[in-house]
């Protein structure tokens, strides 16, 4: 009867760590709505990957011999042989943007690239703090508040902390709105929160907008290689989306290909949970950094907005600069809530969003700089 | 430790350099791209 109670006395402390982790992630993903479709995967799979014996890892059964798991085998194939998951998501991802705010206001592509800031200031705390610079670079990118580029930099700098990793960027990313609001009145005042601007919509022609992601493509994958699997399928995915004449196929990659490889990609990285590597006390310094560098993409990117202003006729809300983090609609939403909240008549959303929109592509080019400038220092 | 840090100041320097270059030449081009006269359909 040994058998029935061989699982339980095999439980660790960490392991019960972990459960509870694995629960408080699926509490947060069902009762306060942060990013479930993430959350409740990784949780779930916390719970599944630190069950003793699991069969959803390899094992080694007696009188078999090794058996395949299945929570392995994805990691192996979808994340770890080519990083298939998050760069197949970047296509739904791509299909799902609309640049039309971005392209008819194009300066608010530098507020997407000063929203970058907190990550390699992320980059040099983490070095400060005693990470070798592989890992520093992987925590650091936590900044880039996009997920698939976080395990994606993360797996190519074979970090020993892929888990704490995406725990930390999915988390933060489900918590700007109470993140960017904190960082926005730290560095701006009043009378600047309230200040209002105007809209005015210019048509953006279709030739621009199918023009679009195949420039990106050529100038990003150029400059920095690295970039060129992130970048490329976020701007293939919206080019489905712009070219007019693959409707099914853009509804698909917006929906049925995000959801499924999401729930995939969820799932899969529940494998960097396990609690041997997970529970460690530098899993709480990887927090605490990626919250830092959250806090400072905030403030790059509202200390750059008053910086331009000093230069701008037609000034520019310093909070739109905020939105320039890849957490995407949400940032937008937030200051948009924020610039309300300060004055009810102020709508930022159009200049939020194309700021937010351009975070989007900045992320995706410093996941690859950084990979690029990480490897030649290696 | 020095050395590491040294690394890192380079690196984010020329990181964030490298994605405002990125920015500029794409809002560059794409600049010129919007600049190319429809054609006229008869």
């Amino acid at each position: 009867m040994d058998f029935l109670i061989s699982g339980l006395l095999a439980i660790t402390f960490k392991q019960l760590v972990m459960y509870l982790i694995g629960l408080l992630l699926i509490y947060l993903a069902i009762k306060k709505e942060y990013e479930p479709s993430l959350l409740l995967p990784m949780g779930f799979g916390a719970i599944l990957v630190n069950l003793p014996f699991s069969s959803a890892l390899n094992q080694v059964v007696s009188g078999v011999g090794e058996t395949q798991g299945i929570v392995e085998w994805l990691f192996h194939i979808g994340i770890e042989a080519s990083e298939a998951l998050p760069i197949l998501l970047f296509i739904g991802i791509g299909a799902m943007i609309d640049f039309g705010p971005l392209l008819s206001k194009p300066a608010l592509f530098l507020y997407g690239a000063a929203a970058q800031f907190g990550i390699f200031a992320a980059l040099i705390l983490a070095t400060l703090l005693g990470f070798d610079l592989k890992d520093a670079a992987s925590i650091a990118i936590i900044g880039a508040a996009d997920g698939p580029t976080s395990i994606l930099v993360s797996q190519v700098m074979h970090s020993n902390y892929i888990g704490a990793i995406a725990v930390a960027a999915y988390s933060y990313m489900a918590l700007v709105p109470i993140i960017q609001p904190f960082a926005i009145r730290l560095v701006t005042t009043k009378k600047e929160r309230t200040m209002t601007m105007k809209y005015q919509a210019s048509s953006v022609s279709k030739r621009v907008r199918i023009a679009f992601p195949i420039v990106v493509t050529f100038i990003v994958g150029l400059i920095a290689p690295t970039s060129v699997s992130l970048v490329g399928f976020l701007m293939f995915g919206n080019l489905i989306r712009e070219c007019g004449v693959l409707g099914t196929m853009s509804e698909t990659a917006q929906n049925a290909l995000a959801n499924l490889i999401t729930l995939f990609l969820g799932i899969t990285i529940s494998f960097s949970m396990q609690a041997e590597s997970f529970v460690r006390t530098d899993t709480l310094l990887i927090m605490a950094i990626g919250l830092f560098a959250f806090i400072f993409d905030t403030i790059g990117g509202v200390l750059f907005a008053k910086f331009l202003n000093l230069f701008l006729k037609e000034k520019i809300n310093p909070m739109v600069g905020a939105a320039g983090i890849s957490a995407f609609p949400m940032s937008s939403r937030v200051v948009q809530k924020l610039a309300l909240s300060e004055n009810p008549q102020n709508i930022l959303i159009m200049h939020a969003a194309g700021a937010n929109v351009s975070g989007q592509i900045a992320s995706a080019i410093a996941g690859g700089l950084m990979i690029t400038l990480v490897s030649a220092y290696l | 430790m020095t050395a590491a840090l040294i690394i890192a100041l380079k690196i984010a320097g020329l990181g964030l350099l490298g994605i405002f270059v990125s920015i500029l030449l794409i809002m560059g081009v794409t600049a010129l791209v919007a600049r190319i006269p429809e054609k006229k359909k008869d």
